[in-house]
């Protein structure tokens, strides 16, 4: 089969030209001596060209190039969570044990462990008639994880044998009556979207434990946010801070293009923390994807393919997905650099034209849907995105902006008065409120959307305001504007502001959080009232009890005792008017 | 392969080479070009195919004409390593430059380097104490870390730098830093100002010196600190040292990028940089850190001058966007006559929190730095409103705030160049500054450090 190998024609940094085969396009090819995997973008008159996921340098033109017939496909199976994988799904920790501390190249590794026996249980019959997508049985993954094995796309048919037991992801676990024989892996091209009947409207939100986030700007489960913002001002932390505690059941983190050491982090916190909804580590829900800064950029390009595909796999088995792509900036960027080895006609700032189109794709596989098997399952996708110097007028901000449902705008001026998370409250939007209203009045408060609306507006009344104290200072204001200014601060310092790396301010419950931002209009009645009756405004800000109610935050067991130091703060305001 | 001599330049463009027909050439491959004058140049191949081959040559391409012969050596760039380089002076390509021999070389290594695997990173978590409050207190520097001085042109960056190769230290712990400095299109001036200071202290003997000045070739600087990490990777991970990279100048290093995407007609990103200028830059700031095995570690000190004092210029952006916080030093705090004009409020170490806190550092620490940030960021606001409306308009809270940033920049951030302060004197003076200030204004001390720290209102 002569045309099954080639000859490499040319090489450009991670971009190699082929002659002498005629592949199809995405399908996956092995280049030169060393057998470098790589990926067809490009057919070109008899030139096939190729990007390649490993470091080129020292490779020759004239070495071999030899098809694979395959397209860029993931390994889909127990076996998944708490693996760190490249971008191209090789185990981080495989790659570890072949070559050491450092990557080196052409060396294979299957992304699912293929001698692991797991425990399979049937929940289909002999004579049931089944579908793609059906669910065969399950296998406890990992501690807290159940996972559902799958009916592969493509089959359906009556089932002639099925058997519990152990069973590695390659062995038999079924056969139907035309005689397929289905394992437990399957494979999918990572980029194609695995299928479903239909998409819902999200209703139900995802809540993170950031107070400003699930009380401002909150993400359903199922949509979509985007983090824009400059290099220190939060994005990160963001993002694990939702990989950490939100109440999704399966987390997808995508480290593209970003520091090596960020991962390590997630790696060697993840084990130790503790999943507030189960009670178990939250590794146990886990899969990471690391393709960082300075691995190849090929690999970059599929790493965010890799994750969403593996997202959409669990989303199938009915699972509520978060996923975090940390940045969609460089993989952007990733798109950008081999474009422009492939000197394909650049659009804005050099980013080829089908950005904003590759951006779309990539959000529209978020969603809630009704999964083949006939459950409700749902990802929910936030992407950072790095704009040059902090200015979102840039193609990959606005690309994402125009997808996604949720904007927090993170602003550097609030990251250096360490006002964390330095998301702008007054440019940050979400478009789901009106869609969760009523899942916040049925479970946590009837007057919920009320309470944010007040907070909100407040928020707004004490920008308008400032513009003012710009002019003539904060004393020369009417007491009650003077008053509102007091509560819009408490509102930033009580509220807004969350201590990631403090213990107890790292999560806030949603009904704590209506608890706090309760506090803060009680603080706002009882102060008006007092002023009304004569007091000071000082006299009255500067009560023991609204300092012990703030301080009280970074202490266990607040949710508990949020009520008593309200009324002891109530009380505490109205003395101060009485002495008038 | 190699030793044949080609002569088949059709095109010489900036600092490329273009060749025709030749044998198979590896991407990549180190060439050697033979001037009809005598002269040898050196270069690297960055695009190869069957019909023609493009070069980049160091030293630049004056005099090459289409007679000049082109060799191809069949290998990638290496550099020779030996625990000989310490306390040796290397030329830009790696040659001595001291007068001393050649390196003999224990191994050639390949200094483009492999990425360490995520995976096997240990978290750099060892606080350093650099003798200097402003960075100790709110950007503290940890072993393994990569932070970049942003500074500008006539700010006192390589005083600073200088203070913290001096001053360096792991409390508790006597492990030494070995030094490796890499120069990248310095001026003389410059470089013997850092020489003669190592020297002083005598932190020469422990160092490698990689030096490439502003007169020498200018696309060499792209291979200079390649060579630099790569001696640092070798003395970290195979000998067990640990190891600190100071760099400078970034920005010269960048205009070479730029310089080699121009001549290759790249299309431009961001202000005619390479649109890979992210990509390479990581794979230069992303040899620092700490491996699972080893001992050893790299922590690095690149130096850039922002142009235009611009942070969102793409040499600082893109820098920022990879390093583990940035160290920024202010003209307006240097034209006050503050030493060391360190801008505390775009600076930032993002491993600060792994590596601060009970038996690290104190358990203040953190509570503290906050308080010093809100403070005074708080208070340079206020500033501005002065000017506006005068201090009559602002309330005692304002006026607290207003004058602890004064306070804050004239007894917390200055100290002398031989000053080495202790990480508990450095908190103790910050609570002392905080003093001016309420107690109820504090807001981000926990009550259980005032208990305990406050001079005025602990608690015994
Ligand atoms: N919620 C938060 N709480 C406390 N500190 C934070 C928070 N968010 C960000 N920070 C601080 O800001 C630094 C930079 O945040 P990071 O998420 O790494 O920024 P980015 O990804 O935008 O560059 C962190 O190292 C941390 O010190
Ligand atoms: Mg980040």
């Amino acid at each position: 089969m002569s045309e099954e190998n080639g000859l490499i024609y040319r090489i450009s940094g991670p971009v190699v030209t082929a002659i002498g085969i005629t592949p199809r396009m995405y399908e996956v090819v092995r280049v030169g001596d060393e057998g470098l995997m790589g990926e067809v973008i490009e057919l070109h008159g008899d030139q096939s060209v190729i990007q390649v996921y490993e470091e080129t340098s020292g490779i020759s033109p004239g070495e071999p190039v030899i098809r694979t017939g395959q397209t860029l496909s993931v390994q889909l199976g127990p076996g998944l969570l708490t693996q760190i994988y490249d971008g191209i799904q090789r185990p981080l920790a495989d790659l570890e044990a072949k070559m050491g501390v450092f990557i080196k190249r052409g060396v294979d590794a299957d992304g699912l462990d293929m001698a692991k026996m797991w425990d399979f249980k049937a929940t289909v019959a002999v004579g049931d008639e089944v579908a793609a997508g059906a669910i065969l049985g399950t296998v406890q993954e990992t501690e807290t994880i159940e996972h559902r094995v799958m009916l592969p796309l493509g089959k359906s048919g009556v089932i002639k044998s099925i058997e519990s037991g152990e069973f590695n992801v390659t062995q038999t676990i079924c056969t139907l009556e035309d005689g397929t024989e289905i394992a437990m892996m399957q494979e999918w091209p990572v980029r194609t979207p695995r299928p479903f009947v239909q998409k819902y409207a999200p209703n139900v939100p995802l809540i993170t434990g950031q107070r400003i986030l699930d009380f401002l700007f909150p993400l359903a489960k199922g949509g979509t946010a985007g983090i824009p913002g400059p290099f220190g001002s939060g994005k990160t932390v963001i993002q694990q801070q939702l990989a950490k505690w939100s109440d999704a059941q399966i987390v997808v983190y995508i480290g593209c293009g970003e520091r090596g050491n960020e991962m390590t982090e997630v790696l060697t916190e993840f084990p130790h923390l503790i999943d507030p909804h189960t009670g178990t580590p939250l590794m146990n829900r886990t899969t990471m994807i690391a393709n960082t800064s300075n691995m190849p950029v090929a690999a970059r390009e599929a790493s965010v393919y890799t994750g969403i595909t593996i997202a959409e796999y669990f989303r199938d088995m009915g699972y509520d997905v978060a996923l975090m792509a940390d940045s969609t900036s460089r993989w952007a960027e990733a798109m950008r650099e081999i474009s422009s080895r492939l000197e394909e006609m650049p659009g804005e700032e050099g980013y080829p034209a089908y950005l904003s189109s590759r951006l779309a794709e990539f959000y529209e596989r978020a969603g809630r849907v009704q999964t083949l098997a006939g459950g409700d399952g749902s990802i929910s996708v936030i992407g950072a995105v790095s704009p040059p110097g902090g200015d979102i007028s840039e193609p990959v901000s606005q690309g994402t902006l125009r997808i996604v449902k949720v904007f927090w705008g993170l602003d550097a001026g609030l990251a250096r008065q360490r006002h964390f998370p330095s998301i702008n409250w007054l440019s940050s939007y979400s478009l789901y409120p009106q869609a969760l209203d009523q899942w916040y009045r049925d479970n946590i408060a009837s007057d919920f959307p009320e309470v944010r609306t007040e907070i909100s507006a407040l928020l707004q009344v004490e920008a308008e305001l400032q513009e003012i104290v710009q002019l003539v200072g904060s004393d020369a204001l009417p007491i009650d504007q003077q008053l509102t200014l007091e509560v819009a601060r408490m509102i930033r310092e009580y509220f807004l502001q969350q201590n990631a790396f403090h213990d107890v301010d790292t999560y806030s419950d949603l009904n704590l959080q209506y608890a706090m931002a309760r506090a803060i209009l009680s603080f706002q009645e009882e102060a008006k009232k007092a002023i009304a009756g004569g007091a000071g405004l000082e006299e009255v800000v500067n009560v023991q009890a609204r300092t012990d109610l703030i301080r009280g935050r970074f202490e266990d067991g607040y949710a508990d005792r949020i009520e008593g130091l309200v009324a002891e703060m109530s009380k505490q305001i109205s003395t101060a008017s009485e002495g008038n | 392969m190699s030793g044949k001599e080609y002569r088949t330049i059709t095109d010489v463009k900036g600092p490329l080479v273009f060749l025709n027909k030749t044998e198979p050439v590896a991407f990549g491959e180190i060439v050697q070009l033979r001037l009809t004058d005598g002269t040898v140049k050196n270069g690297q191949v960055l695009d190869t195919s069957n019909d023609q081959v493009v070069v980049q040559v160091f030293e630049g391409t004056a005099r090459i004409d289409r007679q000049t012969g082109v060799k191809f050596l069949g290998d990638v760039f290496r550099l020779p390593v030996s625990k000989d380089l310490i306390g040796r002076i290397l030329d830009g390509a790696g040659r001595p430059r001291d007068g001393g021999p050649p390196i003999v070389a224990e191994r050639m290594a390949d200094i483009i380097g492999a990425a360490i695997n995520p995976y096997s990173r240990r978290s750099p978590e060892s606080f350093i104490q650099t003798g200097i409050s402003a960075i100790d207190a709110c950007t503290s520097l940890v072993r393994g870390q990569k932070l970049p001085i942003f500074s500008a042109a006539g700010l006192p960056h390589n005083d600073i730098a200088l203070q913290i190769a001096r001053q360096a230290k792991l409390v508790g712990s006597d492990d030494d830093f070995v030094v490796v400095f890499c120069a990248m299109g310095i001026t003389a001036e410059e470089y013997n100002y850092f020489v003669s200071d190592l020297e002083r202290t005598g932190a020469l003997e422990n160092a490698a010196l990689f030096i490439n000045l502003a007169d020498d070739p200018a696309v060499e600087r792209l291979i200079t600190p390649r060579l630099a990490l790569t001696a640092a990777e070798y003395l970290a991970f195979e000998h067990d040292y640990h190891v600190l990279v100071i760099y400078t100048d970034m920005t010269n290093y960048c205009e070479s990028l730029r310089e080699i995407g121009a001549a290759r007609e790249e299309v431009p990103g961001r202000r005619g940089y390479p649109g890979y200028m992210y990509t390479d830059l990581a794979m230069l700031y992303e040899r620092a850190g700490l491996v699972k095995g080893k001992k050893g570690s790299i922590t690095q000190f690149p130096i850039l001058t922002m142009p235009g004092d611009d942070i969102t210029h793409p040499i600082p952006d893109l820098s920022g966007y990879i390093t583990e916080g940035q160290i920024v030093i202010s003209r307006e705090l240097h034209q006050k006559g503050i030493y060391p004009p360190i801008n505390v409020l775009p600076s930032l170490s993002r491993l600060m929190n792994a590596g601060i806190g009970p038996g690290k550092t104190r358990e203040d620490h953190k509570s503290v730095s906050d308080q010093l940030y809100a403070a005074y960021a708080q208070g340079k606001e206020l500033r501005g409103l002065v000017a506006i409306v005068g201090q009559d308009a602002l309330n005692e809270r304002d006026l607290q705030l207003l004058k602890f940033a004064d306070l804050f920049e004239n007894k917390f951030l200055r100290q002398s160049r031989d000053e080495d302060r202790t990480i508990e004197s450095t908190l103790d003076l910050a609570w002392d500054l905080l003093t001016n200030i309420d107690t109820k204004f504090l807001v981000r001390l926990d009550q259980k450090w005032i208990d305990k720290y406050h001079p005025t209102e602990k608690k015994e």
